[in-house]
């Protein structure tokens, strides 16, 4: 009777709470992403824009938390070794899925839907832009409606690629079966409105500018979501979007908020709503020609056969140039609190994130001045060091974006002070990472010294990402400068780390191997990283439950998304 | 903008002076409009702080004696980044206009008057207006820009750049406007009896056409300085333009915008330096329309 | 009139057909990639074969063709078929204008977006006009008068001032300081009482309000030189020595003779009240024609760029046409045979 009578007390303080309210009690919400959502099907577009406005609609088996911590979504259990989901040989995982799932329009959520969407993507001629998600996978199967067997054609220390993350979520296999191949991209009603398994669903999609939902009558959490109905605003830019959340109060949540930190604490203080942080594992990071970019060299330019660079090469000046920047201040400026000083290019999560580098934290102008002077570069009649004839003259590109901007002109002014002379480029987003093989401002092609960008790895393994920089991935004419090893560093050592990665299952001792190969692109100077970026969002202080989450998409606990009263 | 004695009032050149002087608004402007072409030349020399350099304890600040006109976001003293920006813009402004409007014209007279050229003419104009900007600018930046750098250095070779992308992207309204007006005063009794006595084409053109179409093309050449400078930072801002830390009128006002709340006095000098020259153009503009005016000489 | 009209409707045709050829191949030329704007975390051989299933690894000129094709046969078509709820030939296996990044049809999306377009530019034309044409005419009536001053003094700011500032500036003093209107245009409001009506109508103000004063900043200008032109011509002599009442000397003959540069501005200008207000659009996010241009720019999806760039050329070349015949119109001199 007492039991009853406390049980029932803490569901009425619930209640009271506004948490245990029942489906749609909350009305409507609004959500602004300064990009527009074109399609919501993320297999056909990769842009954040699209796979985070089809998260609220469409789930995968397991997503990662806001710590990036695996946990099961569609499925019962993430499958592990230890309980038996992940083989002892590491060449298959097999997940179950949690029962009684229903789809939008009211359909059975079974394994043939899991089954399906693995051939939808690995359809060769789909054009499936998550492929490297079923990289390796042999085989895809349906054992009973309610399990499914993955078969790898190789050992998986890392079986978590298919159907987790935001990127992969499952797509219902009665909607979507015309879609294969090359119809995939005629079904336009399929992908403006996908049936899903998510809170919300689709009553009206227009492309790159607004989508309107609703809650979904079959979400399996009948209280949920507490929002009748949603709408997904995008386009305009990130200063505006700021604005609206947090001055004006028009909308409830605002993406991605890339803005100069002053201005963006300074919205903040109307009090309207709350500027949120988190970090992953991007890092904006300079990446260091050790190829001669010389524009006399014709197509050697920037390539292995074009030799090494006059003077990058030599690691004295990669170390001084290193120093001379003051990482605390370009964090400060240019992001506020959402950025860290970093020395490593792998600085997340924390079982990877090695200390061996941390000289570079604090800038030491008179160390790489006395690095320079040691190394025999002088100072020239103009304050440029020079050496045999080569000047320290350094041609310093990035994309255009406020943020790299302010940072090119404080590293010129302190590169300058270290008797470093720089010529700053910005180039346009969509050419410098479009990969057009006739343009020359590619970040692939590197035609430039020093090129600055921001790199990052979705969910928690590093496997991938750290392959980036063996030697086979140095981009070229040969492979249609497809390749991800910006500063052509080539180190048999590098690539020996990197086929122990690939074979070792245990994580501590990935952890090791990782944080070696960091190490060992640092010390030598491949890349100098700069600043730890996290993602800065806002919302208006009446949205609760907001848990920013940087692994995984931003929206992935909108079902418990309420009106804080 | 003393008087000198050398002109000879008689001559029609003087006699052209001597109006343009008595137009109060365009000895305004010009007064104006030199003075703004003095500051941004000699004011350097007086206000000797690098634009370029910045000094990040002093960012966002207010005007005060050490920064006349504030400083922005990384500390660069604003008061001589104008001064420098001015140099570029007016630079800019001017070529561009300058190019745009003589091709404009060109195109317009020779479309309006000779018949058999008028629809390859106005067939390219059309062409030309079809055109998206922003490949367009895209492809030429692409092509040209390494050979330019090469041949001129980075700041000369983008300058030279700017100014063609600028020049080749806006004469078409200015010739579709002289078009239509050549079309009517073409018909006009004196050009047909200037005609029919045997006077030759160029002639005519300089003499009877050129005079009647000039208001359009001071106002298409006003107008033209205001949308080089903006365009420039529209093109800067984009990366087709100068290197970032390359202070401009337009890319200063851009920039500043984004502080509108924190600092609103930041955008008000890039402003209203653009809109002043514009103004003072404008009425040197009228005055010297006015003064070349042949209805209106010797009133 | 007619046969020139005729001639130059012909003759159209193989222009425009040049000049989408032209389109086609600066944008294959462009540097931008359909691939640039994906997260870093798409591996370059990804994105070269997403780059093929869009078709770029075929040659330009059947790339082209195949666009022609779309364009002009399976598109009209469509277009029948819809109208008349009918079909013609093999409808299913029809491959209409894909965009790249929506795969959906382009001409869909302009459908969409046009009704918002036309509102908010073709309205901020008309409050231009209304606003140059009284200030050009009487700003050149009393030429140096303190209202001509002032009218120059605000049409020429009003154009030094790019709207990317004014409307930030605006959305900073209305929508954040007074709390009046709101800074972020919904589209997806139905106007069905006056309570909607009202709610549309604020939404509309600034981004009307910005871009009608910059097109009457330039349209006053042009009014006011080609009015002092026609205001000193012997025939206005004439006129007022015939005895007619001044009114209709100002009115009827001089501002019909001072129409051709407005005219030609104006024929400018339609075709870029289609082709939206990129800028302005942008921020105040008006889903019009121009952010669905730069957006197709910007992520290089060319079929959805070739496709609008050449509606908007086919609206040039005809609104010059009509321009060149209503400076027949104006001025009966002008002959064009």
């Amino acid at each position: 009777m007492r039991k009853q009578f406390i049980l029932t007390a803490a569901a009425a303080a619930l209640l009271a709470n506004g948490a245990w309210a029942a489906r749609g009690d909350d009305g409507h919400v609004n959500i602004l992403y300064w990009q527009a959502a074109s399609i919501l099907n993320p297999y056909l577009s990769g842009g954040t824009k699209d796979i985070e406005s089809s998260s609220l609609i469409i789930e995968p088996l397991g997503r990662y938390d806001e710590n990036g911590n695996l946990v099961a979504w569609l499925a019962e259990e993430i499958p592990t070794v230890a309980n038996g989901g992940v083989a002892e040989d590491l060449t298959s995982i097999t997940w179950t899925l949690k029962q009684g799932i229903k789809w939008s329009d009211g359909t059975d959520f079974t394994a043939d839907d899991v089954v399906f969407t693995a051939e939808y993507c690995m359809d060769p001629n789909g054009g499936c832009q998550q492929e490297t998600k079923f990289a390796d996978v042999d085989t895809i199967e349906a054992l009973d409606p309610h399990t499914v067997k993955i078969t790898f054609t190789v050992p998986k220390p890392f079986p978590y690629g298919p159907f987790t993350g935001g990127e992969s979520p499952i797509i219902q296999k009665a909607q979507f079966l015309d879609c294969m191949g090359p119809n995939a991209p005629t079904c336009t009603e399929a992908n403006f409105g996908p049936h899903g398994t998510g809170p919300f669903r689709v009553t009206e999609f227009r492309a790159n500018d607004v989508i309107s939902m609703e809650a979904n009558p079959n979400y399996r959490d009948p209280n949920k979501p507490a929002f009748a109905s949603l709408t997904f605003k995008g386009g305009g830019d990130a200063a505006s979007a700021a604005r609206a959340v947090l001055e004006t109060g028009e909308f409830d949540y605002a993406w991605n908020l890339q803005i100069d930190p002053s201005i963006l604490s300074s919205m903040a203080e109307a009090g309207k709503g709350t500027v949120v942080s988190a970090f992953g594992t991007g890092v904006e990071r300079m990446m260091v020609n050790l190829t001669n970019p010389a524009a006399d060299l014709g197509e050697a330019r920037s390539t292995v056969e074009g030799g090494p660079h006059p003077f990058l090469t030599d690691a004295n000046v990669r170390r001084a140039l290193s120093l001379a920047i003051d990482r605390v201040t370009l964090s400060e400026v240019g992001y506020g609190d959402a950025g860290k000083p970093t020395c490593n290019v792998l600085p997340a999560p924390a079982i990877y994130a090695s200390t061996a580098n941390d000289e570079c934290l604090v800038q030491n102008v008179d160390l790489a001045n006395q690095l320079l002077d040691e190394a025999g570069w002088m100072p020239g009649s103009d304050g440029v060091r020079e050496k045999d004839g080569v000047r320290l003259s350094i041609l310093y590109q990035t994309s255009t974006n406020a943020v790299r901007q302010d940072t090119q002109a404080l590293v010129k002014q302190w590169w300058g002070d270290i008797g470093v002379e720089t010529e700053l480029r910005n180039i346009d987003a969509a050419v410098f990472f479009g990969g057009d093989q006739s343009s020359p401002d590619t970040f692939q092609k590197f035609y430039a010294d020093i090129e600055m960008y921001t790199n990052l790895f979705n969910g928690t393994d590093p496997e991938a990402y750290m392959n980036n920089w063996t030697c086979d991935e140095i981009p070229s004419p040969a492979n249609n400068w497809l390749g991800n090893n910006m500063p052509r560093y080539c180190n048999p050592a590098y690539d020996d780390l990197s086929v122990q990665l690939s074979k070792t299952a245990a994580i501590e001792d990935r952890a090791v191997i990782a944080k070696q190969m960091n190490d060992m692109l640092m010390q030598e100077g491949a890349m100098i990283p700069l600043v730890h970026r996290g993602r800065v969002s806002a919302h208006i202080n009446t949205l609760g439950g907001i848990k920013l989450n940087t692994w995984d998409s931003e929206l992935w606990n909108a079902a418990d998304w309420h009106r804080v009263k | 903008m003393s008087d000198t004695g050398l002109v000879n009032p008689e001559s029609p050149w003087g006699e052209v002076w001597v109006k343009f002087k008595s137009h109060k608004g365009a000895l305004i402007g010009g007064t104006i409009f030199i003075s703004i072409i003095l500051l941004v030349l000699l004011g350097p020399m007086f206000w000797d702080v690098d634009p370029q350099r910045l000094n990040i304890r002093e960012k966002n600040q207010g005007i005060s004696f050490a920064h006349p006109m504030g400083t922005d976001q990384l500390g660069r003293d604003t008061f001589a980044q104008v001064l420098a920006g001015g140099r570029v813009s007016l630079a800019v402004g001017f070529t561009a206009m300058l190019l745009s409007l003589v091709l404009g014209a060109l195109i317009g007279v020779l479309a309006g008057y000779f018949k058999w050229l008028d629809g390859l003419l106005m067939r390219s104009t059309d062409l030309f207006l079809a055109l998206p900007l922003l490949p367009l600018l895209l492809v030429i930046t692409m092509l040209y820009r390494d050979t330019l750098r090469a041949a001129f250095g980075p700041e000369t070779g983008i300058f030279l750049l700017i100014v063609f992308v600028i020049g080749i992207t806006s004469w078409m309204q200015t010739a579709r406007i002289v078009r239509g007006d050549v079309l009517a005063i073409k018909e006009r009794e004196f050009v047909q009896a200037a005609k029919s006595v045997g006077t030759g084409s160029s002639r005519i053109i300089t003499r009877h056409v050129l005079p009647n179409i000039l208001s359009p093309i001071m106002v298409s050449a006003t107008l033209g300085i205001a949308n080089a400078i903006i365009t420039e930072s529209a093109l800067s801002f984009l990366g087709l333009g100068f290197p970032s830390d390359f202070p401009t009128w337009g890319r200063l006002l851009n920039d500043a915008t984004a502080f509108i709340t924190l600092s609103p006095e930041r955008v008000i000098w890039p402003g209203l330096a653009i809109s002043l020259t514009v103004l003072s153009v404008n009425y040197l503009g009228d005055g010297l329309r006015d003064a070349l005016d042949p209805r209106q000489r010797g009133r | 009139m007619l046969n020139y009209t005729l001639r130059r409707l012909f003759f159209a045709v193989p222009t425009l057909l040049v000049i989408s050829f032209l389109i086609f191949l600066l944008l294959d030329l462009a540097p931008n990639d359909p691939t640039g704007n994906l997260p870093m975390t798409i591996p370059p051989e990804v994105r070269e074969k997403i780059r093929i299933s869009l078709g770029l690894d075929q040659a330009i000129h059947i790339r082209y063709i195949k666009w022609l094709e779309q364009f002009f046969v399976s598109e009209p078509l469509h277009v029948l078929e819809q109208w008349f709820n009918i079909s013609i030939g093999d409808s299913e296996s029809r491959v209409r204008v894909q965009s790249w990044a929506t795969r959906s049809p382009a001409f869909d999306l302009i459908a969409e977006r046009m009704p918002q377009t036309l509102w908010v530019v073709g309205m901020s034309y008309v409050v231009g006009i209304l606003i140059a044409l009284p200030i050009g005419v009487i700003s050149a009536y009393r030429q140096y008068s303190w209202f001509d001053q002032v009218g120059s003094f605000i049409s020429m700011v009003g154009f030094s001032v790019p709207t990317f500032f004014t409307g930030v500036l605006m959305i900073v003093v209305f929508s954040v300081k007074l709390e009046w209107l709101p800074s972020i245009y919904d589209t997806t409001l139905e106007v069905v009482d006056l309570d909607s009506f009202w709610l549309q109508f604020k939404q509309m103000i600034m981004p009307v309000m910005v871009l009608g004063l910059f097109n009457a900043a330039q349209l006053s200008r042009f009014m006011r030189a080609s009015m002092l032109d026609n205001l000193n011509q012997d025939y206005v002599r004439t006129a007022r020595a015939k005895g007619i009442r001044e009114k209709s000397v100002v009115l009827l003959h001089v501002l019909r003779n001072s129409l051709s540069p407005v005219v030609t501005v104006l024929a400018l200008g339609i075709p870029t009240v289609f082709g939206g207000a990129i800028i302005t659009e942008q921020i105040f996010r008006v889903n019009g024609l121009g952010q669905l241009l730069i957006i197709g720019i910007q992520g290089a999806d060319i079929p959805l760029v070739q496709t609008l760039t050449f509606i908007f050329a086919i609206l040039i070349v005809l609104f010059n046409l009509i321009a060149d015949v209503l400076y027949g119109v104006l001025d009966p001199r002008i002959r064009y045979e």
